[in-house]
C-alpha cells in the first residue's frame, strides 16, 4: 500500500516534449484513471512511473521513497500490458507465478498465491494451458491475474480493456473494478475510453498535450469541467458550446439572455450538457436537422444561431426534423468559459 | 490452364533439378558403398572401418564440431546481443562481422597459414616484439593438438557470421513487450536472457545448430589448408579414397557415414529445441 507523489516531472524525446511538468498525487488504495486521446502522454507518464523509461526532470516517489533512478523490478510495482505480454513459451501457472519465482518464493507459496489470483480472475481451469491456447479476454485475465499475485504497492494498467470487443470490455469493466476495490492496491490506469473512466475511476485525471488539465472525481470532471477542452471531451455526445456577447449586466447567447460570471470581456462561451436542456416556450432556439430515437431518449441534433447544438430529449416528444424548438438550459447546469484561455469561468 | 496445376508447374523447374543433381547421385553413392564388382556387399565398409585412419579421422572430426559448434553458439548470442541493444550503427557492425563468409573456406585456411605458418605473420611478429628468439614451428604433426586448435581458430573466424545473421533475425523477432513484463516482473538481464531471450528464440537457435552442425562434419578445405595431411578429417578421407586411391566404394562408405552423423544431429536438435505445439506463437 504505498502513495504515489509525482514532482514537476517532464519527459524530453530529442525536440519533442511529451510530459510538462506534471504534478500529481495519487493517494493510498485510490484507483485513478489517466484519460486522453492518443499521443496526450498518459502512457508515457504510467511508463515513467513503472521505470521503463526516465523521466528527463522531476521526481517520482512510490511509498515516500524517490524511485527516480531505480529499475522497474526494485519499485515494488505491477503492470498491465495494453498486449497483456503472456509469456507464450510459459503455461499460465508459470506465467502468473513469473515475478514470485523471480522474488524466489518457495514453491508451496507460490502453488498457493497462483491459485488465489487465478481464482479472482475466474481462470483456475485454464492453469496447464499456454497463451496460444487462450482467447484475447482469458489472456488480459492472465495478464490481470500475474499482477495481481504479486502483492504489488502500486498496479499499473495500460490500456488493460482496449483490445477486448465491446461486450466483453463491459464485462471485464465490472469485473475488475470488483477486484480491484477488494485487493485496496493503488491503481493508476490508462485509458482513451471515458465510459471506462467515468465508471471505474475514485478519481480521473484528464491528459492533453502533455499536461493534466484537470484531476477530479468523475462526477466533478463531468459536471464542472476545469477547460472547454474537457467538456468537450468527456460527456457522448459532448457538451454544446455557443458564443455570448456582453449586454446591459447580462450575456447573451443565440439572442437569449444569461445571467454569468463577471469577467472583463467582450465574448466569453456558453455551455450545455445535451441532456440538461428541457422543452420550453422561451430559450435557444433553433431548427432540427436530425433526430435519432435511442430508445430511452431520442438524440437531436438542430442548428442554434448557425452553432451545432445536441440535445438528448424525452423519447416520447414528438419531434420532427426541419421542425424550429425551443429549449431552456438548466440554469444550474450552464457552464462558462474564457475563449482565449479555455478555462473554466466562475 | 487449371489453377490448381499452377503451384506444382512453378515447383516442376526446382524439382527436376534436385532430382538429377541432388536424388540421383545419393542414391548412385549410396549403391556404390554397399556394392563391389556388382555384387552387393560389406566389403567397402570393411575396408573403411579397418584402415588406421578412420578411427582418428572420425575423432578429429567430432572433436573439431565439439569445439567450434559451441563455442560459436556462445559467440553468436553474445554478438547479436549485442547488436540488437545498439541504437546506431548496428548495420554497418552487422556487415562488417560476416565479411568472413565471402570468403571461399580454401581461401580463409590459407589466410591462417600465412599468420601460423613458420615465416607467417604470427611469426614475425614475435620475433619482432622480442617474445621469441626463433621461429617457431606450429603446425606440425608433432603438435596434433595445436593443429585442431589452428583449424577450430580458423573455422571460428570464417564462420560463426552464419549462425549470427540466423540468431539476430530471430531475435528481433522477440516483441519488446515481453522484456518490459520480465523486467517489471522482477527479471534482471541475466534472467531476461535465460527466461525470455533463449526460449522464444528457440526456432532460430535450431535453424541455426542444424546448420552450423552439417557444415562442422563437412569441414574440408580450411584443414586440408592449414594442417594438409597430418590431421585426417572425413570429408578428407572421402577426398584421399576417390582421388588418390581409385577406390570409389570406400569414399561413398565414407559419405554416408558423414551423411548419417548430419541426420543423427539434425534429429537430435528437432527434438531436443522443438517447441510444444501449444506454445508456438
Amino acid at each position: 500500500m504505498a502513495e504515489i507523489k509525482i514532482k514537476g516531472v517532464e519527459k524530453r524525446f530529442a525536440s519533442f516534449t511529451a510530459l510538462h511538468s506534471i504534478d500529481l498525487t495519487v493517494k493510498d488504495q485510490e484507483f485513478l484513471v489517466l484519460l486522453g486521446a492518443s499521443g496526450c502522454g498518459k502512457t508515457t507518464l504510467l511508463r515513467l512511473i513503472a521505470g521503463l523509461d526516465f523521466a528527463t526532470e522531476g521526481e517520482i516517489q512510490i511509498g515516500g521513497k524517490r524511485v527516480n533512478e531505480l529499475p522497474p523490478r526494485s519499485r515494488e510495482i505491477a503492470m498491465v500490458f495494453q498486449n497483456y505480454a503472456v509469456f507464450p513459451h510459459l503455461t499460465v501457472f508459470d506465467n502468473i507465478g513469473f515475478g514470485l519465482r523471480m522474488k524466489k518464493m518457495p514453491s508451496d507459496q507460490i502453488r498457493q498465491k497462483v491459485t488465489k489470483a487465478a481464482e479472482m480472475m475466474h481462470i483456475e481451469q485454464l492453469l496447464e494451458r499456454y497463451s496460444g491456447q487462450l482467447s484475447g479476454g482469458q489472456r488480459q485475465r492472465v495478464a490481470v491475474a500475474r499482477a495481481l499475485a504479486m502483492e504489488p504497492e502500486v498496479l499499473l494498467m495500460d490500456e488493460p480493456l482496449s483490445n477486448l470487443d465491446a461486450l466483453l470490455r463491459m464485462e471485464m469493466r465490472a469485473e475488475l473494478k470488483g477486484v480491484l476495490q477488494e485487493s485496496k492496491t493503488t491503481t493508476i490506469y490508462v485509458t482513451h475510453d471515458q465510459v471506462e473512466a467515468m465508471s471505474m475511476a475514485d478519481r480521473i485525471a484528464v491528459m492533453h498535450g502533455g499536461h493534466i488539465i484537470q484531476a477530479a472525481s468523475p462526477i466533478s470532471v463531468y459536471r464542472d469541467p476545469a477547460s472547454r477542452f474537457v467538456g468537450g471531451f468527456i460527456g457522448n455526445p459532448p457538451m454544446n458550446f455557443l458564443p455570448a456577447k456582453r449586454s446591459n449586466g447580462h450575456w447573451t447567447a443565440a439572442g437569449v439572455a444569461f445571467d454569468g460570471p463577471s469577467v472583463d470581456k467582450e465574448t466569453i462561451e456558453f455551455a450545455i450538457r445535451p441532456e440538461d436542456l428541457d422543452p420550453s416556450d422561451t430559450g435557444l432556439s433553433g431548427r432540427v436537422r436530425v433526430v435519432e430515437p435511442l430508445g430511452a431518449h431520442q438524440l437531436v441534433t438542430m442548428d442554434v444561431d448557425g452553432h451545432l447544438f445536441r440535445a438528448v430529449l424525452e423519447s416520447d416528444l414528438p419531434i420532427g426534423s426541419g421542425e424550429t424548438i425551443t429549449l431552456a438550459p438548466k440554469p444550474d447546469r450552464i457552464r462558462w468559459f474564457d475563449p482565449d484561455s479555455e478555462n473554466a469561468l466562475q | 490452364m487449371q489453377v490448381r496445376a499452377l503451384p506444382y508447374l512453378l515447383l516442376a523447374p526446382a524439382a527436376v533439378f534436385l532430382v538429377i543433381f541432388f536424388l540421383y547421385p545419393a542414391v548412385d553413392v549410396a549403391i556404390q558403398a554397399f556394392t563391389s564388382d556388382g555384387e552387393w556387399t560389406w566389403a567397402n565398409f570393411d575396408q573403411m572401418v579397418s584402415h588406421w585412419k578412420f578411427n582418428t579421422a572420425l575423432r578429429n572430426t567430432l572433436l573439431l564440431a565439439l569445439i567450434v559448434v559451441p563455442l560459436q553458439l556462445a559467440l553468436s548470442l553474445f554478438m547479436a546481443t549485442m547488436v540488437t541493444k545498439m541504437k546506431r550503427g548496428r548495420d554497418l557492425i552487422l556487415y562488417i562481422w560476416t565479411i568472413p563468409l565471402g570468403i571461399s573456406d580454401l581461401a580463409a585456411g590459407i589466410i591462417w597459414l600465412a599468420i601460423l605458418e613458420q615465416n607467417g605473420f604470427l611469426n614475425s611478429a614475435l620475433y619482432g616484439l622480442g617474445v621469441i628468439d626463433s621461429p617457431a614451428t606450429y603446425l606440425s604433426y608433432q603438435n596434433p593438438f595445436v593443429l585442431l586448435i589452428a583449424v577450430a581458430i580458423a573455422e571460428i573466424w570464417r564462420s560463426t557470421a552464419i549462425v549470427l545473421v540466423i540468431l539476430v533475425a530471430g531475435m528481433g523477432l522477440i516483441p519488446k513487450e515481453y522484456y518490459e513484463a520480465a523486467e517489471v516482473f522482477g527479471a534482471g538481464p541475466w534472467k531476461r536472457f535465460v527466461k525470455i531471450t533463449l526460449p522464444m528464440m528457440r526456432p532460430s537457435l535450431q535453424t541455426a545448430l542444424i546448420l552450423r552442425t552439417i557444415l562442422a562434419f563437412e569441414v574440408f578445405a580450411v584443414v586440408i589448408a592449414l594442417a594438409g595431411v597430418q590431421m585426417p578429417i572425413l570429408m578428407g578421407e572421402v577426398y584421399e579414397w576417390e582421388f588418390r586411391l581409385r577406390e570409389s566404394g570406400v569414399a561413398a562408405a565414407y559419405a554416408l557415414v558423414i551423411l548419417g552423423i548430419s541426420i543423427a544431429f539434425t534429429i537430435f536438435f528437432l527434438w531436443v529445441l522443438r517447441t510444444p505445439k501449444e506454445a508456438r506463437v
